[in-house]
């Protein structure tokens, strides 16, 4: 199937009216839910996840990745009306946003916000489709070997991208390598740490230790801050979100750089929104004629960061369905929805699961239409959810991890575990442990040992069959490169200066 | 001196670490490392814990060496505290489901949140925990079939 003849059959699957309407309501709830402050998309898709557990495949990835971009547009909102980023990769869109609303221009950060989305977000898409499909195509030649040292490019890039401390980020993702070892050996049948617990020989499950540590943990944190922060008003009436021509005229260099650059960081493990938009702010500020105004309410200054966040979305699409890896903590979760459903995302999956892979990405052409839909005129309705009192919400927000750790498996073990994930979310978080490389190595790690134990086998236990392949020798050297970064100094102040600013 | 060293967070998650490593490697030792057929099932738990290890004391000793630069805040208690109080609350509630159910355990764990937490007036907090337990309680178990710890009286 080429890839016209691709996107037109994921045309017919993403229009077919149950899945349009699942198209629909992901993105509203992403939207809804985006806009809370303190629950990031991936915390949101670890909630939402089990609403699609009864759903058919193609269905079920169309509302999480609706749900996954609907948040990512939702946390503008929060940035421009409170100042408060709705998750990390909306904090660059504060510095200009609250300025432009402080100003009285709240409708038109909005608008600018949810236009440079709408581009950047449909070019994201352009980029998934045209280079998905060569992509999968390499992979095709891929053994054992190169899968085992892809996936330790793959953790290289999201520990060096996740957090200040490379220590910490290791130490994180083993935790997380730990964790999936937990059960029964894949090869052997021998149980390990179990604990006598027979209830582990099945493994923990991945949706309590995503709840746990994204939401949870998440809400912990923001149970500290305790104060409700006061929300500037958005002005009432569809024209007062319009930007006006000069302020679109600004911002026409920042929709292109926010999609490329969102598109081409995304697809790098570990890249994530949170630096795609820091990126494009910074391109934005050094090409512009008047730098002095960033920081001071410049349009381009919410376009561009907005684009990359949104573009991202389709580069992180690319290594997860071509190759099977994620490329962060919300990708992660979708790889395990699609597992759970018996689909295999990696170079076979457009060939075994037409539906799945083109129903997907022809329903994000869609989303992206239903989102400024919704965005635009919709605003004013959906900033009154941030009026909703922080002693609602977070009961809720508790109600619901319960629902979704329990209703998986029906076993209050796993309830109990929970709460122990929960706790480690949050001491992780205050401590500065970044939490992706341990949900990453959570996913992977049964993958990661299978590969390792099959390339070895078919060496005869001869390590070197690791760097005797091309492929496989330069991911590993690019690895090892990678993790060698703190050593050189100047590079890793660049590294580090990058993810702080990013909160 | 000692004191304020072993407050740092960072040596004492080292330290967990590392005997969460050791741990590993002295598990993985109890398995077969290799077999006829290629690696066994210690054969990975035992590199990565030796790893964890490793990382962990690198971890402490870096912590150790930088000592307090003055920039790091301290720890800002009284936040803590509400944190670890609502997560202890929900502990509770998630214990209080194995005699309660969901239904009266949540609605317990909402009224706590809403009086003890945020210091709003206990009417408020009845109707919060009261509207929204019964709403958690029509929406999955009657309305969409899924399933909820039941208590004594069915829910």
């Amino acid at each position: 199937m080429d890839i016209a003849s691709g996107l037109l059959h994921g045309f017919a699957v993403a229009l077919q009216p149950s899945n349009v309407i699942w198209c629909f309501v992901g993105c509203l709830l992403g939207t809804i839910v985006g806009i809370m402050p303190g629950l990031g998309p991936a915390a949101t898709i670890a909630l939402l996840l089990p609403l699609t557990f009864k759903m058919d495949p193609s269905g079920g990835i169309i509302m999480l990745a609706g749900i996954y971009y609907g948040a990512k547009y939702g946390g503008s909102t929060t940035s421009i009306l409170l100042n408060i980023p709705g998750e990390s990769s909306s904090v660059v869109t504060c510095l200009d946003g609250y300025q432009m609303a402080r100003k009285g221009r709240a409708g038109a950060a909005l608008g600018i916000a949810a236009i440079a989305s709408f581009v950047a977000g449909t070019v994201g898409v352009i980029g998934l489709t045209l280079v998905a499909p060569p992509v999968a195509a390499f992979a095709l030649s891929f053994s054992s070997p190169e899968y085992f040292a892809l996936m330790c490019l793959g953790l290289a890039l999201v520990v060096l991208l996740s957090g200040a401390s490379l220590l910490k980020g290791l130490l994180s993702l083993l935790l997380g390598l730990w964790l999936t070892s937990i059960g029964t050996d894949l090869f052997t049948a021998q149980s390990r740490f179990i604990f006598g617990q027979a209830t582990l020989l099945g493994g923990i499950d991945f949706m309590v230790v995503a709840i746990g540590v994204f939401a949870i943990g998440e809400v912990l944190g923001s149970v500290e801050d305790g104060e409700e922060a006061k929300v500037l008003p958005v002005p009432r009436g569809f024209r007062n979100l319009l930007p006006n021509a000069e302020e679109l005229k600004a911002c026409r260099f920042a929709f292109l750089n926010g999609s490329i650059t969102g598109f081409l960081v995304g697809c790098l493990p570990g890249g994530g929104a949170t630096i795609s938009s820091f990126i494009a702010y910074g391109i934005e500020k050094a090409v512009s004629k008047h730098p002095e105004q960033f920081g001071k309410g410049a349009p381009e200054g919410v376009a561009a960061p907005e684009g990359a966040n949104n573009a991202d979305t389709g580069g992180a699409l690319v290594p997860l369905l071509t190759l099977g890896i994620p490329s962060g903590g919300s990708t992660a979760i979708m790889l395990s929805a699609l597992v759970l459903w018996g689909v295999k995302p990696g170079p076979l999956m457009m060939q075994e699961s037409p539906d799945v892979f083109w129903g997907l990405v022809a329903s994000m052409y869609i989303g992206n239409v239903v989102l400024l839909i919704l965005n635009l005129p919709l605003v004013p309705l959906f900033a009154q959810i941030l009026r909703l009192p922080v002693y609602v919400l977070f009961p809720i927000i508790f109600g619901i991890s319960i629902v979704g750790a329990y209703g998986a498996s029906g076993r209050m073990f796993d309830l109990g575990l929970l709460v122990g994930f929960g706790l480690l979310g949050y001491a992780m978080s205050k401590l500065k442990y970044p939490s992706a490389p341990l949900i990453l190595g959570f996913v992977l790690g049964d993958a990661m040992e299978r590969a390792l134990r099959q390339s070895l086998m078919m060496s005869q236990g001869d390590l070197l069959t690791l760097v005797e392949r091309p492929i496989s020798a330069i991911m590993l050297s690019l690895a090892l490169v990678i993790l060698l970064i703190p050593l050189f100094g100047w590079l890793n102040r660049l590294r580090v200066r990058a993810i702080t600013e990013n909160g | 001196m000692l004191g304020a060293f072993l407050k740092k967070g960072d040596v004492i998650s080292g330290a967990v670490l590392a005997a969460l490593g050791v741990f590993i490697i002295t598990q993985s030792r109890a398995w077969d490392y290799y077999t006829l057929d290629g690696p066994g099932p210690g054969f990975f738990p035992f590199w990565y814990g030796v790893a964890m290890v490793v990382l962990s004391l690198l971890l402490i000793v870096s912590s150790a060496r930088n000592g307090d630069d003055g920039k790091s805040k301290g720890v800002d208690w009284p936040a803590t505290g509400r944190a670890m109080m609502t997560w202890l609350a929900f502990a509770v509630s998630v214990a209080l489901m194995n005699f309660l159910g969901f239904l009266i355990s949540f609605a317990l764990l909402a009224f706590f949140l809403v009086t003890v937490i945020f210091r709003r007036p206990v009417i408020t907090a009845a109707v919060v925990a009261v509207t929204s337990a019964l709403a958690f309680h029509l929406i999955f178990p009657v309305a969409l079939s899924v399933s909820l710890p039941t208590g004594p009286f069915g829910f």
